[in-house]
């Protein structure tokens, strides 16, 4: 599979690939890194991240 | 109040103050863009700003439109509750987006770039990738706007 990197399309194979993520509360949320040897910094990044719900939601309460 | 009512808030109904001339009854159109971790971006914003927006390769100023067919799934209610969610998640594809973001602001492109909601997550970077925001299940207790 061809990965897009900071250096062009790559094949999978020539990357080391890592993923990791966090769930909580606010989110569920996975990254996947591709790395290649000998650069300081992956060359591919995604983020999947899944809103669990809206925290800043402010209910609105009508009454007398 | 009546629960109606929340509904048809988020249909644009009711007109309590001044409202805004309408050509069409069709849904308007939004927007969702995406704000670095040190900018100010919260249920403050009136309007779309491109201060303290992301930049970098792939990204346009003024972010991604909401996708889905209309945007926001028919406004409902349960029990006491009006809710209603983007259609379609929000994707920022082959994009290169080194500065750390948490925020992303949904804004009415119809109607002046209208603030509608801000949205926190854990701080990201992008490189040579895709950022997905999926949306949450849109029910009355984690539908994206819900008034209760």
């Amino acid at each position: 599979m061809l990965i897009p990197t900071t250096k062009g399309l790559m094949d999978e194979a020539m990357l080391v690939k890592k993923t990791g993520g966090v769930d909580d509360e606010n989110e569920h949320t996975t990254w996947v890194e591709y790395w290649l040897d000998g650069e300081p910094k992956p060359v591919h990044r995604s983020v999947h991240v899944t809103l669990k719900k809206n925290i800043n939601a402010e209910p609105i309460v009508g009454g007398f | 109040m009546c629960t109606s009512f929340k509904t048809e808030i988020l249909n644009g109904i009711h007109a309590l103050g001044t409202s805004v001339v309408r050509g069409a009854t069709t849904p308007d159109s939004f927007k969702a863009a995406l704000y670095l971790a040190s900018a100010t971006m919260n249920a403050t914003a009136t309007v779309y700003t491109a201060t303290g927006e992301v930049s970098g390769t792939g990204y346009t100023a003024g972010g991604v439109d909401l996708t889905g067919t209309p945007d926001w799934i028919t406004p409902a209610a349960s029990g006491t509750t009006a809710y209603t969610t983007p259609t379609a998640s929000i994707v920022f594809t082959t994009v290169t987006l080194t500065t750390a973001f948490d925020a992303v602001l949904i804004y009415n492109a119809t109607q002046g770039n209208k603030a509608v909601s801000v949205h926190t997550f854990g701080s990201q970077t992008i490189t040579a990738g895709t950022f997905t925001l999926t949306m949450p299940t849109n029910d009355a207790s984690t539908g994206l706007l819900r008034i209760a």
